[in-house]
């Protein structure tokens, strides 16, 4: 019983088409990114699009390009070729409207849980009192409440993630990059992780592009599946999980339909393997 | 606050003692900074066998030293020397660090000010700068301007480089992070790269002291005869020598506890996470 969409199981079958239906709400625009980084070339010819209030995933084996077209997406990186729109605007470098969510966390040792959460508005500005309550709130909401004075060292790995989810949540942007957020996390926190990572796609409403290597991490976390290829990373196959979220974590991971979209992806990712 | 926590690894270690020790690892295990008086009482133990013996006459005793030591402390000369050495020392050293770390932090930033200066302090912290003291003498005479620029000398080369290596070294995304969220130059520069290199900044300012040290004691004993270093000169013409061990002495404790203070106030202000285990 495969649950993927007709269109995407006609995505499996001709590579590489885009299949997002016309007048769909888009939040990013990806048109014809390309990145050479001196003779490496990470990425060619990326076109894609991220709808809105949808978690997207970007899947590809190790060094296809996925952190690169992420920071590219974010602002934080130049691409050789092409052009981001965000909510139609061309990104020409890091704006409110994105937040980054980074693969080694990224935390100010020197900075307690609550300057960590708050220091997106700090850099805006905000003063002292609003921009705590307003961290205090996203450190409740990703079950830190009680952890405000503590130092990232002081963490574990999990914890240490989920402050850089809450600071990316508190400054209220519309689109959220993750990158392999809960790689650097042990697998059983993992797991939990990922359950509040889906509470927290339905109760902020925002557009999540989402990296990870993990394929049932994709598939379980994910509206959309982009697949990319080994690099130079190309669009490979865009897939949509139906899975019905409704069900409790444990059920969906014996769901029969998420079985056989983790095996599909495989069958897909196979050839890029050594 | 290493140190006592290797001791402590050491007991924890050591193989089983008799039993009638254990009283005193216990205590000593409870107390780290007793430790440290037990090694400097081994070390002073020493030192009298030594003076007694006697290795010189030369070489006093500890115990004659410690008479010294207090005589020269309750008599002044210690207040009055020190006012002239620590005034060249801090003036020096506090120029060595606004400039410093000012020009190690836009070596670090800027290719074009890395190109500019960053040989001339390589070649600066290779050259014996102690050698260079003398010159100093005869283009500026003596006084406090040369001693001054003695400790600037000194302190100056080790600063700068400690400063670019740790601004070169900070942690790449954590400059994503600030420039993620929109952070402008100047707070992606003391929000994060000026704390996050605070570490290896301190180093440079704590090996900058005790050069500055060196360089001050130097100028003092071969160009200006006047604070501490004259103390030492005086007391070893006369052949006063626990007097000027005394000095020598207080050199190391003086320099001592200013880097303890240095190091306190970079815990208190910059690195606040470092307090806790
Ligand atoms: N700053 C850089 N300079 C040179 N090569 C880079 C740089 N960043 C990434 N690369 C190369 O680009 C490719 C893609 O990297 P990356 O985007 O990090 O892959 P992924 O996140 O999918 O593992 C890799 O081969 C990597 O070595
Ligand atoms: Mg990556």
């Amino acid at each position: 019983m495969r649950n993927i969409t007709a269109a995407a199981q006609a995505a499996i079958d001709h590579a590489a088409i885009d299949r997002s239906a016309p007048g769909e709400d888009i939040a990013v625009e990806v048109r014809g990114i390309s990145k050479i980084y001196g003779d490496v070339e990470a990425l060619r010819g990326i076109d894609l699009d991220f709808p809105r209030g949808r978690l997207t995933t970007l899947l590809g084996p190790s060094g296809c390009g996925k952190t690169t077209l992420l920071k590219i997406i974010a602002g934080l990186n130049e691409p050789s070729a092409g052009e981001i729109r965000v909510n139609g605007r061309p990104v020409t470098g890091p704006g409110p409207e994105r937040a980054f969510v980074f693969q080694d966390f990224a935390l100010m040792p020197w900075a307690t849980v609550m300057r960590n959460v708050a220091f997106g508005l700090e850099l805006r500005g905000m003063g002292k009192d609003e921009r705590q309550a307003i961290a205090r709130k996203y450190i409740a909401e990703v079950g830190l409440a009680g952890f405000e004075d503590k130092y990232p060292h002081e963490l574990s790995g999990g914890m240490r993630q989920r402050v850089g989810l809450a600071r990316a949540f508190a400054v209220n942007a519309d689109v959220l990059l993750l990158d392999e957020p809960f790689s650097a996390v042990d697998e059983q926190n993992r797991r939990k992780f990922q359950e509040d990572l889906l509470r927290l796609v339905a109760l902020e409403n925002k557009t999540f592009i989402f990296v990870t290597h993990s394929i049932e991490e994709a598939v379980y976390v994910s509206d959309r599946i982009v697949i990319l290829s080994r690099r130079p990373g190309r669009v490979a196959q865009i897939i949509e999980p139906e899975i019905d979220r409704t069900a409790s974590p444990d059920a969906i991971r014996r769901d029969q339909s998420y079985l056989d979209t983790v095996e599909a992806i495989w069958q897909g990712l196979k050839r890029y393997v050594d | 606050m290493a140190a006592p926590l290797e001791v402590n690894g050491a007991v924890r270690v050591a193989p089983e003692a008799g039993p009638a020790r254990r009283p005193l690892r216990g205590l000593l295990g409870a107390h780290p900074s007793l430790w440290r008086l037990a090694s400097l009482g081994l070390f002073f133990l020493v030192w009298e066998i030594a003076g007694r013996i006697p290795i010189s006459f030369a070489f006093p005793t500890f115990l004659e030293t410690a008479r010294a030591f207090l005589r020269l402390t309750l008599d002044g000369s210690f207040v009055t020397a020190y006012a002239s050495t620590l005034q060249p020392l801090v003036i020096g050293i506090g120029i060595s660090a606004v400039l410093g770390v000012g020009l190690g932090v836009a070596m670090g930033l800027s290719r074009t000010a890395e190109w500019l200066a960053a040989p001339v302090f390589i070649v600066l912290q290779a050259a014996p700068m102690a050698a260079l003291i003398p010159l100093i003498t005869f283009v500026y005479g003596i006084g406090l301007l040369s001693k001054t620029l003695a400790v600037i000398m000194l302190a100056l080369p080790v600063i700068v480089l400690n400063g670019y290596k740790a601004v070169r070294n900070v942690n790449p995304s954590l400059v994503d992070m600030c420039r993620s969220f929109q952070g402008s130059a100047w707070q992606r520069i003391v929000k994060i790269i000026i704390p996050d290199a605070s570490p290896v900044i301190f180093a440079g300012l704590r090996l900058g002291l005790a050069a500055g040290f060196i360089g001050v004691i130097l100028a003092e004993l071969l160009i200006t005869p006047t604070g501490i270093g004259d103390l030492i000169t005086y007391h070893r013409s006369v052949a006063d020598y626990p007097e000027m061990y005394a000095a020598v002495v207080s050199i190391i404790v003086v320099s001592t506890l200013t880097l303890a203070a240095l190091e306190a106030f970079e815990l208190r202000v910059l690195r606040p996470e470092k307090r806790r285990g």
